[in-house]
């Protein structure tokens, strides 16, 4: 497990302990990767939260046109794993959590210990305000510090 | 809905009955619920179906039969699973003042309901 944030680390090895997922990313409602663990190639984790955030910012558009309020969470169940995806509030913004899981555990479980998870989160966030967004000029920059963060490369 | 609602409310009127539910046996989601207040459905539904899960595995690994009833009884209360066939399970919530015998019975009743 890696974490860009030190605060996330204790709070999400207890969801990796509990929950027996595969693969967990925490990211911002922009895309900035928070923590990992299970990815072993950048490139995957690049693209996970990418897609990840563009998933529940469609959610979000299509809560809008639908006027249902937001939804806050995506399952996809399959045959040998599963996905589950769900935004959070944070003291430091919106948050997204994504993890892959397979049949050693449930999508009940994943989704019992994800709430715990975003509750200690909060819990634990420090209080110095939300995570600026990144601006273009500086985003190859940002990503590729989160990056050597994240793999230590 | 309405009919396996009915057969929950039926277990959950036995006397210190605090919940009962419907849970998908392999995934731990609930399907349908009755509640007392202040009962984390989810949370049960979800411990249970994975603790019910690993005991039959435990029992089949022992070589026994799959149980007919799980039971787990607590310091002030009980948990009780039933098989409802389909990958379902019935879950319960007693308390300690619950006769556990006639709270067994009616999850029984409603899980061969819910088979039949």
């Amino acid at each position: 497990m890696k974490a860009i944030e030190p605060w996330v680390g204790v709070p999400l090895q207890t969801f990796l302990d509990d929950s027996n997922a595969r693969l967990t990313l925490l990211m911002t409602s922009a895309g900035q990767v928070i923590a990992q663990d299970g990815f072993t190639r950048s490139v995957d984790v690049m693209a996970a939260s990418a897609l990840g955030a563009g998933i529940i910012a469609s959610l979000d558009a299509l809560a809008d046109v639908m006027g249902t309020g937001p939804f806050s969470a995506v399952l996809h169940q399959g045959s040998r794993q599963s996905l589950y995806l769900r935004a959070f509030e944070t003291p430091r913004g919106r948050w997204i959590g994504l993890v892959v899981f397979g049949t050693e555990t449930s999508a009940g479980l994943v989704q019992v210990f994800f709430r715990d998870l975003a509750e200690r989160i909060a819990a634990a966030a420090p209080a110095n305000g939300t995570m600026a967004a990144p601006l273009a000029a500086t985003f190859e920059h940002e990503l590729n510090a989160s990056l050597r963060s994240l793999f230590g490369r | 809905m309405n009919a396996y609602r009915e057969l929950l409310d039926r277990v959950v009127q036995v006397r210190g009955m605090r919940a009962a539910m419907l849970v998908s046996e392999d995934d731990g989601l609930v399907v349908a619920e009755a509640l007392s207040e202040g009962v984390d459905g989810a949370s049960v539904a979800a411990l249970a179906a994975s603790l019910t899960l690993r005991i039959r595995r435990a029992a089949a690994s022992a070589g026994f039969a799959a149980p007919a009833v799980v039971q787990l009884r607590a310091e002030r209360g009980a948990l009780l699973t039933v098989q409802a066939g389909d990958g379902l399970l019935v879950v319960a919530i007693a308390d300690r003042e619950t006769n556990l015998g006639l709270a067994r019975l009616e999850l029984r009743e409603a899980a061969s309901r819910l088979v039949g």
